[in-house]
């Protein structure tokens, strides 16, 4: 029960901090540990298929296509 | 002004979410559903993880519509990208080349062993095919592009041809579409050789996926 609240306090405030970054990059990232913490709170509540599936999609491919989004959008507007 | 008010719906929205869920979780109205498959499901399919046996043999239909739903995700980015070369992001350095040789095969490994295991552990063929697609997103980071699109695409197509082929005899053998009882024996459980097709199925579906994946992060960075 401790570890559900710790859990959610801490992402209330990674996702606070996500929206209140101003550099995109660092927001990328706060998105990425967002992810993460809530595959951790699938594994708290028990569903470890979800956890599995949340964290290799949410975690690894969505912040690769953020990324590359963001590099071909820099050399766009750099032009 | 404007975003106060924002914060204040949006706690509103999270109340009402909140007592959802809990409603939700609590119901307790007519669980008939839930205690024939805690009761019969690894007897019926012999698979220890039941979560698996519910996504093949028992739903297995809408197994097919997610499969269709991601292919014809891939096919609209694949359609959206022009055939230039692909374009190396930035130079990247020492570290990360060396540890991509001793990551590249480690990573490939893990997710190969999760869909082959599906029907064991936590797990299955789409996060499989996930953790796949991420080793090829880290050769797609340094520049070094060893896996082409089109044989990402023929693997994917031969797949997913495959799946559909065992779904099919499934139909024809026994009335439902991906049906396990006839085709293949069942065996004993928590054996790495039972639950009938059920793991040939999750291993086509995983290199569906993977290669589904790869196939649409090489065509973002075509562009």
């Amino acid at each position: 029960m401790i570890i559900l609240i710790y859990a959610l306090v801490v992402l209330a405030l990674l996702a606070g901090l996500s929206v209140l970054f101003l550099d995109v990059f660092s927001a990328i990232i706060a998105t990425g540990f967002v992810s993460l913490m809530v595959s951790i709170l699938f594994l708290i509540l028990k569903a470890p298929d979800v956890a599995i599936a949340e964290v290799s999609i949410g975690a690894a491919l969505t912040i690769g296509i953020l990324l590359i989004a963001k590099a071909r959008a820099d050399k766009y507007l750099k032009k | 002004m404007k975003k106060f008010i924002g914060l204040i719906l949006v706690i509103i929205l999270g109340f009402f979410l909140y007592k959802g869920a809990v409603t939700l979780s609590q119901q307790t109205r007519n669980p008939g559903l839930n205690n024939y498959y805690n009761q019969n499901a690894v007897s019926d399919t012999g698979v220890a993880n039941i979560v698996t046996s519910i996504v093949l043999t028992y739903r297995g239909f809408d197994t097919l519509g997610e499969v269709t739903v991601l292919f014809l995700a891939a096919l609209g980015v694949g359609v959206l990208a022009f055939f230039k070369k692909n374009k190396k992001i930035k130079e990247s350095s020492f570290i990360i080349k060396t540890g991509y040789k001793i990551l590249f095969p480690a990573i490939l490994l893990y997710g190969i062993y999760i869909f082959v295991h599906g029907h064991l552990t936590p797990g299955g063929g789409f996060q499989g095919g996930a953790i796949i697609a991420s080793a090829f997103l880290l050769q797609l980071i340094i520049g070094e592009y060893k896996m082409s699109s089109a044989w990402a695409a023929l693997f994917e197509g031969f797949s997913g041809l495959v799946f559909i082929l065992l779904g099919g005899a499934g139909l024809l053998w026994l009335g439902t579409f991906l049906g396990n009882k006839g085709l293949l024996p069942l065996g004993t459980v928590k054996m790495l050789f039972s639950a009938g097709i059920i793991p040939i199925i999750y291993v086509f579906i995983g290199i569906k996926v993977g290669f589904e994946m790869t196939g649409i992060l090489n065509n973002l960075n075509k562009e």
